[in-house]
């Protein structure tokens, strides 16, 4: 085994969970120094994560990917527990470069905006640096097991995090349903990548989670052997790509299993709610895809034909709920399982297009999330209230926030020049395409000309989006200011604005410069796309 | 181990009142550099079976007794430290040295290679567990406690040692390992086998707290003196476990192992059925009725049974896969779960002593009065629970694929959804923990000098034993476990 190891990855990785633990040693009265130790920690991550970013070559991963092998960029691959076949392996490729920017984004921007919080400040510090390594882990893993560490360790912080700091209502009962939801979809997943393992290690006689060495069996035909031979239709990928796409897909907001998304992003505190929907509901997706979809070709093709109806009711079912919601926070929150909703839809278009698509909408929809995110918290915080029809007005008293928020209402919309078309529009287009495989006989109608029916009641779903978003943007920070119900509103802090400015920054540049990101993730998709037969 | 009993007699005689807190000291660093040089030098001899017996056949000395031996002997160590904290206990030469006499029994007891030795092992652990269970004499918990565990104890070892004798009535054989080979080749029916199976399995069944023979352990858990409870809960079972498995492989192996014998009879079926059922049974109940406590050593008392269940998964799995995943799964969950409980009943201790409560809803609060307790005892039910970084999880993740490795995956999707059951409570003790605010919150829970020792060790093994030092353990573990299967 050829062991690597660049450290670039690594110490992204020990970053966050060092400084987690210096920030603990802190006396409880140093809260200027945990803040400013967090937001370095979080600052150097970025640093490295747009080193990485930017240091991933488009052109070698194609050059891999036409000679059939797997690229890993800035690999660490060493011995950890040789036993049972677990080894430390990270590496991103060209769909993972941008969500550990993406992480490393919402957890710079967090801290900054977590600026303002008095109460147990250092640990609330540490839990969110424990929360941002865990994330950041799991995108980085290329070996399962440190995938599934990583993914598990992301869990108990959530918990501490919205029990304690969150909105007193209704934070206990959404940080247990969260954990225990999130859990749950987390062990079917696991029994599925188990029963991956064990298969490959029975045919190919190495017991290992590596997913290159799983890919491999893969390519070999492994998973896709029948039970018996009487049923052909059975195999080892057919049988367990809906565990784990749908286990995984839990915390992507999978309808019907979206229910703690909602509840979850309203109860946690507004840097809590920027990292969960805007990277935790990304890790979902993405170890879906990642362990569904790359390692279980077969199994996608069988099955992702009838998820991606389920898509399409969160698509266009989330947008009609947000529609209806009177709490400020609860419309971003449904606004995300609907925008979800295309992530997988996109990834369920089985072509280049639609994935790229997918992939772009992740990096897309996780900054504008954390952006509407943080807005809605700077409004709250200083009024207090976050029923809408109570609200109005707030351009007069918070013009940054009004602006922030309106840039990302359109990139919800899909509007051209912000990051929002540049994802969505090949989603809809890859959708019109449809896979680019013949189906199996008997499946559905046999044909997939009904994609391009899903694509235009996605497209509806659009329709609905602009709706609520310009509703609330006319109700929230237009018309009269109600100055007897807000007598002292502030303005926001430097904080604040720094991470306001980085995060528009991101949706306008990829917005007009596609090319920032596209080519890296189309290189990550395409060889996907071949293995499933495209 | 006996010198050191002696010593801390001697010294409670001689030493003045007050250096005799030291008792502990002694007691517990004494007890841990005899693990050390248990570890260090006792290394097995290596070579088959016959190497590897001792006294006449009646201990086995072989990886699997080391790696138990070390575990138990390092769960004595730390509760001599815990019982410093305990007024009552801590200046009482007597018990310290009962303690350690308990230690002698479970160390014997997982290295035991003969029916009488297992007996004795067994009833010097048992015994010097009721005595201190019931140690505080003015505490009436304390005294129900030692004679409810002491008359379901003795209730059970008769059922046990008819078992015994059974097995010793068919065979002639008291060395367990000539016994296996004899029951296997004598061409007995099946009853009278079976039946001493099912009574030796209510004395072992006892030992770790499974259901159905659970019934003392909520009860005397939450009686004993805290440290005993501790002990109880890591040494007592661990030694039971490492038994447990040396028995049943050796008494009804699984006719592979036994090499080219003719006409053998498989009796590995029965165990594995039973130990499957009791597991599942464990598991259920354990993690049900722990959803409704309200007093932390009851809770941590039934989160015991259930965690038996899980144990059982893996003895459930020795038999069929010979690669050894079972018992090493097995052996690594029990050196994590040792050093998870002590660290548990540590701060309950240290809690009790200061609010004088064991009620889960006082313990709110104690992330402000000592944030570093509340993080320990965080740390220990996220190893209970098994999520990462605690070790609880790589011995969780080892059990369930030793369970799909023996085509017992049923039983690993059992297992599966118990933990996300026991996630609920112990995500409730954390939550009263950090969030719910008491009155007392400005005052700090002070922590003494034998208590840093004792849990920061426990934390230590916890979390690395959970990342870093996954290997050196697990391949220990492993090593254990091949020295299982070496039946002849």
């Amino acid at each position: 085994m050829v062991m690597t190891f660049s450290g670039v990855l690594t110490g992204i990785l020990l970053i966050p969970l060092i400084s987690a633990i210096i920030i603990l040693l802190l006396p409880k009265e140093k809260k200027e120094e945990a803040r400013i130790i967090a937001a370095m920690a979080t600052g150097m991550v970025l640093l490295l994560a747009l080193g990485v970013f930017f240091g991933y070559s488009v052109d070698d991963a194609n050059a891999a990917n036409d000679n059939g092998q797997a690229y890993f960029a800035y690999e660490d691959h060493v011995q950890w527990i040789e036993s049972i076949g677990v080894s430390w392996h990270l590496g991103v490729d060209g769909i993972s470069a941008p969500m550990v920017l993406l992480t490393a984004l919402a957890g710079f921007t967090g801290v900054l905006i977590s600026w303002g919080i008095e109460d147990r400040t250092r640990e609330f510090m540490a839990f969110f640096l424990l929360l941002v390594g865990g994330v950041l882990g799991v995108f980085m893993a290329v070996d399962l097991f440190v995938l599934f560490f990583f993914y598990e360790l992301a869990i108990f912080p959530m918990y501490f995090l919205i029990v304690i700091w969150g909105w007193v209502k209704t934070r206990e009962y959404a940080a247990m349903k969260l954990t225990l939801y999130i859990l749950v979809g987390s062990v079917v997943a696991l029994v599925g990548m188990l029963a991956l393992y064990f298969k490959a290690g029975q045919a190919t006689g190495v017991y290992s989670f590596d997913f290159v060495d799983l890919q491999a069996a893969a390519k070999a035909g492994v998973f896709d052997e029948p039970f018996s031979p009487a049923w052909s239709a059975a195999t080892t990928a057919r049988l367990w790509f809906p565990a784990i796409f749908i286990g995984f897909g839990v915390l992507a907001g999978v309808w019907p299993f979206h229910n703690w998304s909602p509840d979850g992003h309203v109860a946690a505190p507004t840097a809590v709610s920027m990292i969960h929907a805007g990277v935790l509901m990304k890790l979902g997706a993405f170890a879906a895809l990642r362990v569904g979809v790359q390692l279980l070709p077969e199994g996608a093709k069988a099955h992702l034909p009838w998820i991606i109806f389920l898509t399409l009711i969160n698509v266009v079912y989330g947008a009609l709920i947000a529609m209806r919601q009177r709490d400020f926070k609860y419309v971003i929150g449904f606004s995300s399982v609907s925008h979800m909703g295309l992530v997988s839809m996109g990834f369920a278009t089985m072509n280049v297009t639609g994935m790229t698509g997918a992939g772009l909408q992740m990096f897309s929809h996780g900054v504008m999330t954390a952006l509407f995110f943080a807005c809605v918290g700077m409004v709250y915080d200083r009024a207090h209230t976050r029923d809408i029809p109570s609200l109005g007005g707030f351009v007069q008293k918070l013009p940054w926030v009004a602006v922030a928020f309106i840039i990302g209402g359109f990139v919800s919309m899909g509007m051209p020049g912000l990051s929002g078309f540049v994802a969505e529009f090949p989603i809809f287009v890859g959708l019109w395409d449809g896979p680019n495989f013949t189906p199996d006989a008997g499946w559905l109608t046999g044909s997939f000309t009904y994609y391009g029916l899903i694509a235009v009641v996605a497209a509806l779903g659009i329709i609905v989006t602009a709706a609520y978003v310009l509703r609330v943007v006319g109700q929230v920070f237009f018309g009269d200011f109600n100055r007897e119900r807000f007598p002292d509103v502030s303005p926001i802090t430097i904080y604040d604005k720094i991470a306001l400015v980085v995060l528009v920054f991101w949706l306008v540049a990829l917005g007009v410069y596609p090319r920032l990101m596209a080519p890296m993730v189309e290189s990550g998709v395409k060889p996907i796309v071949s293995m499933l037969g495209g | 181990m006996t010198i050191l009993a002696v010593a801390v007699l001697v010294y409670d005689v001689i030493w003045p009142e007050e250096r005799r807190v030291q008792l502990g000291y002694l007691a517990g660093f004494g007890l841990m550099s005899i693990a050390g040089v248990v570890w260090l030098i006792g290394v097995p001899p290596a070579g088959g079976l016959q190497e590897q017996l001792l006294l006449g056949g009646m201990v086995r000395h072989d990886d699997m007794a080391q790696i138990f031996r070390v575990m138990v002997i390092l769960a004595g160590a730390l509760s001599c430290l815990l019982a410093m904290g305990v007024l009552k206990l801590r200046a009482r030469g007597d018990f310290y040295a009962v303690l350690i006499v308990a230690v002698i029994g479970a160390s014997l007891m997982s290295a035991a290679a003969d029916l009488i030795m297992i007996f004795l092992a067994l009833e010097t652990t048992s015994i010097t567990l009721y005595l201190l269970a019931g140690y505080l004499r003015d505490d009436d918990r304390s005294t129900e406690a030692g004679l409810k565990y002491f008359l379901f104890g003795a209730f059970t070892s008769a059922f046990t040692l008819y078992g015994l004798s059974l097995v010793y009535g068919l065979t002639g054989q008291t060395n367990i390992y000539e016994l296996g080979r004899t029951l296997a080749t004598n061409g007995l029916p099946d009853p009278p086998v079976v039946i001493a199976l099912g009574l030796v399995a209510v004395g072992f069944g006892f030992k770790i707290s499974a259901v159905p023979f659970h019934f003392w352990t909520p009860d005397v858990y939450e009686g004993a003196p805290t440290p005993i409870t501790a002990l109880l809960s890591s040494a007592s079972k661990a030694a039971a476990v490492g038994l447990l498995l040396r028995f049943l492989l050796a008494v009804f192996p699984p006719p592979e192992l036994l090499g080219a014998l003719e006409g053998v009879k498989d009796y590995s079926a029965f165990w594995v059925q039973l130990a499957a059922v009791l597991s599942v049974v464990s598991m259920s109940l354990g993690n049900v009725l722990a959803l409704v406590q309200s007093n932390i050593k009851r809770l941590l008392a039934y989160s015991t049974i259930a965690h038996a269940g899980y144990i059982l998964i893996g003895v459930a799995a020795i038999s069929t896969d010979r690669s050894g995943d079972g018992a090493a799964a097995v052996a690594f969950y029990m050196f994590m779960y040792v050093l998870t409980n002590i660290l548990a009943f540590g701060v309950v201790i240290l809690f009790a002593n200061a609010t004088g409560s064991e009620q889960i809803s006082d313990l709110a609060g104690l992330s402000r009065r000592n944030p570093w307790l509340a993080l320990a005892m965080t740390i220990a039910l996220l190893s209970l629970a098994g999520i990462p970084p605690a070790a609880g999880f790589i011995g969780k993740f080892l059990l369930f694929r030793a369970a799909v490795n023996a085509n017992l995956v049923w039983l690993a999707l059992v297992g599966i959804v118990n933990v996300i059951i026991g996630l609920y409570y112990y995500l409730v003790v954390v939550k009263v923990m950090y969030m719910e605010r008491s009155a007392d919150e400005d005052k700090p829970i002070p922590v003494g000098t034998p208590y840093s020792w004792a849990l920061g060790i426990s934390v230590a093994g916890v979390l690395l034993f959970g990342t870093i030092l996954v290997t050196p353990l697990l391949d220990w573990a492993t090593d254990a476990a091949h020295a299982l299967y070496v039946l002849l």
